[in-house]
């Protein structure tokens, strides 16, 4: 049984954050997949500053964690509801056909 | 007095042209018409009082530029010679306007027409009453601007346009040997004041300057410079050609411009210069070759011209050059005598001919003409007296004018009075044949024109006929009563100071041999028969005539060729150069490397950066990404130093 350090944590960390980019690239299908991902990355942040705030004994850090997941759930409220709309609006929300901002 | 005679007309045209629309098209004619009618009168009353009363003065109106050494007043100059140029400009104009009331009465434009007469007359007072060069400058340019507005009245004709554009120009010719002159004039003087340059003359006659290697003569230079002013403006040959074209302005305009206004301006010049001129025999020289030449030359085109406007603009030409012919041999009293009497019968016979045009529904084509006199006598009988005055009948107001140039001709103590003698005696001949061969054409043999215009041909209304009956009354008393003062017995208590004579041409005219008096009256007759003979005896001699000389009639016809030399060596240079440095140097280098070239440089920039925007959402994130992780590589390996 090996003792679980904030190497762990990091690593951990780490790879969701890498997850969520890599959701974000080579997603081709879904723009919710993206969402999905953005909250994958910030959650991976979260562990991140928990980790440290609990190694430091800091306790600022849990509450930026607190304070990222509000955000973050306001930021999915948004990007639902924006993701809604364009869906009414354009019938599809495929990232292929999400290129309003082309030049 | 004076300040109003200078002034109304200016009021006039302001109140014409500012407010035309507010007091209407009667409310114009009436304004302009009475406030100069008021300038004509107050002119005669200056006449009398300096002319005959020996008054002489100046009246200072205020400081116009003070820089340095150059000081300028605007001020009126009272002398003779200025009050001779009131009467003369004042009245023509005067007469001009009431009869342009008839005469543009179907124009929807008149208010506009009036502010631009007045103008004109506003403009040619102030350079006959100058003071000094500059405000005589700008009197010059003043005339220049209104002849091309009036030249160019009926904007929507494009030969009109171009026939204001062409006096313009040419007269800029001129008016660039003008400003030289005055700039020279300036070095040389340090002042632009008459006075003080005519005292100066004597002490700087006989200098000379270096110029290109060559020692030239200081005061024939500033001579030079001004004639080549006075031969723009008063249509000198090689500078005439803008003035036939002139005939594209409504012809109230045409007698204006001829009679009164613009080409008098040069002549005035030379006579008011005289202090100048008469130190300088080399400028005096070519004065006098210029003169006889125009009137030789505009003699002979009037023989062929088939435009009634056009004969007589070329018989004002000549009769230009018959003054400065006298203006040449030092005789300018005669000049100034003979642009008075000039005035009267040439404004009579361009409003008796606007009155023909008139009368033939703006027909000017004299071979389109003929018969008129039964149906329109009082024109006829006022272009017969326009005539007989041109032509120098006995004791009407040409005959003592030209014959006293002619004889002043052949007694100047000059190379050149030989030439000047034959060519105007010969010019002469020629003036009155064509001035008949109008009358005869327009006015006798059997009626070319259409039933359709003969059937509306119709006397012109009283207000157009009144001014031609005063201008015949002029043509006829102009002469005889005001001889003794202009050139005879009287002249020097006269003139004054206003003109300075070094020869005494003014009294050797007199003593001209009995042939040389009678000549002109010989050439007359002989015109007149020629005339007669020609276009009412046998009508079809001018025709074989024409055939049989062809390369002269056709020379003759086309004005010795001069629009097309003036085209082939000014014209199509110009336009080329103008083309390529339109095309070459501002379309292509200028535009091409400079806004046009940087604006499509910018474009293709943009164009390749455009493409960076693609819109989808991965690739700003993995921009983003990128960013950041080149931040934090960044500052990771400096943060470690």
């Amino acid at each position: 049984m090996i003792a679980i350090g904030l190497g762990h944590y990091l690593t951990v960390a780490a790879l969701l954050f890498t997850l969520g980019i890599f959701g974000i690239f080579l997603n081709r299908k879904n723009i919710i997949i993206i969402l999905m991902s953005v909250e994958l990355m910030l959650l991976a942040v979260n562990i991140n500053l928990v980790a440290f705030s609990t190694q430091l004994g800091d306790l600022v850090g849990q509450i930026f964690a607190m304070i990222i997941l509000t955000v973050a759930a306001a930021e999915a409220a948004i990007g639902l509801a924006i993701l809604v709309v364009y869906f009414r609006n354009r019938g599809s929300i495929a990232v292929e056909d999400v290129n309003l901002m082309k030049g | 007095m004076y300040s109003a005679i200078l002034l109304l007309p200016l009021i006039g045209a302001l109140i014409a042209g500012l407010f035309g629309r507010v007091i209407g098209h009667r409310g114009a004619e009436i304004i302009t018409t009475s406030l100069l009618l008021v300038t004509a009168l107050l002119s005669w009353i200056a006449f009398f009082d300096v002319a005959i009363g020996g008054y002489v003065g100046k009246v200072d109106l205020l400081r116009w530029i003070d820089s340095g050494a150059l000081e300028v007043d605007w001020s009126i100059r009272i002398d003779t010679l200025t009050v001779v140029m009131l009467v003369v400009v004042t009245s023509v104009s005067s007469l001009v306007h009431v009869y342009s009331i008839g005469y543009m009465s179907h124009d929807p434009h008149r208010a506009r027409f009036f502010a631009y007469l007045s103008f004109f007359t506003f403009a040619m007072l102030m350079l006959v009453t100058a003071d000094n060069f500059v405000q005589l400058f700008f009197g010059w340019e003043g005339v220049g601007l209104a002849s091309y507005l009036l030249i160019g009245f009926w904007y929507k004709k494009p030969s009109a346009n171009a026939a204001a554009m062409k006096a313009f120009v040419v007269n800029r010719v001129g008016d660039f040997g003008l400003i030289l002159g005055l700039a020279a004039i300036f070095f040389t003087f340090d002042s632009l004041e008459f006075d003080a340059v005519f005292a100066a003359v004597p002490e700087i006659a006989g200098q000379t300057f270096a110029f290109a290697s060559m020692q030239l003569d200081v005061i024939t230079t500033i001579c030079l410079l001004l004639f080549m002013g006075a031969m723009g403006k008063s249509a000198q040959f090689l500078l005439h050609t803008w003035l036939p074209d002139a005939m594209e302005g409504p012809t109230p305009v045409s007698a204006l411009i001829h009679a009164a206004t613009m080409v008098t301006a040069g002549v005035f010049l030379v006579a008011r210069t005289s202090p100048i001129f008469e130190f300088s025999p080399d400028a005096l020289w070519v004065v006098t070759l210029v003169g006889a030449t125009t009137a030789f030359f505009a003699a002979t085109v009037g023989l062929v011209q088939n435009d009634i406007k056009r004969v007589i603009a070329y018989s004002t030409c000549s009769q230009l050059g018959y003054m400065f012919v006298a203006l040449g041999i030092g005789a300018y009293q005669i000049a100034i005598f003979h642009l008075f009497t000039h005035a009267f019968f040439k404004a009579l016979l361009f409003l008796g001919s606007g009155s023909v045009i008139h009368a033939m529904s703006d027909e000017q084509d004299m071979r389109k003409m003929g018969g008129l006199y039964k149906m329109i006598p009082g024109t006829w009988f006022m272009m017969i007296i326009g005539t007989l005055g041109l032509t120098g009948f006995p004791y009407l107001a040409g005959y003592f004018s030209k014959d006293a140039i002619i004889e002043a001709a052949f007694m100047a103590d000059m190379e050149l009075a030989g030439y000047a003698f034959t060519l105007t005696v010969v010019a002469a001949l020629f003036t009155s044949f064509y001035s008949w061969r109008l009358i005869f054409m327009t006015f006798h043999g059997d009626s070319r024109a259409s039933n359709e215009v003969i059937s509306h041909v119709h006397e012109s209304p009283w207000v157009m006929l009144i001014p031609l009956i005063v201008l015949s009354a002029g043509t006829v008393l102009a002469g005889f009563p005001f001889k003794e003062f202009f050139v005879g017995y009287y002249q020097a208590e006269f003139w004054g100071d206003a003109i300075v004579n070094r020869t005494n041409i003014m009294d050797e005219f007199h003593h001209a041999p009995a042939w040389v008096v009678w000549s002109p009256f010989v050439m007359m007759t002989i015109g007149f028969a020629t005339a007669w003979l020609f276009y009412i005896a046998k009508p079809d001699i001018p025709k074989n005539l024409a055939r049989e000389q062809q390369p002269l009639y056709q020379f003759l016809l086309n004005k010795w060729y001069f629009d097309e030399l003036y085209n082939l060596i000014f014209v199509r240079p110009a336009v080329w150069l103008g083309n390529f440095l339109w095309k070459k140097g501002d379309g292509f280098v200028i535009d091409g490397f400079g806004p046009n070239g940087i604006a499509a440089r910018v474009m293709d920039v943009t164009r390749n950066v455009v493409k960076l925007q693609t819109g989808y959402v991965y690739h700003y994130a993995f921009a983003m990404l990128i960013g950041v992780a080149a931040f934090i590589t960044y500052y990771t390996l400096m943060g470690a130093n």
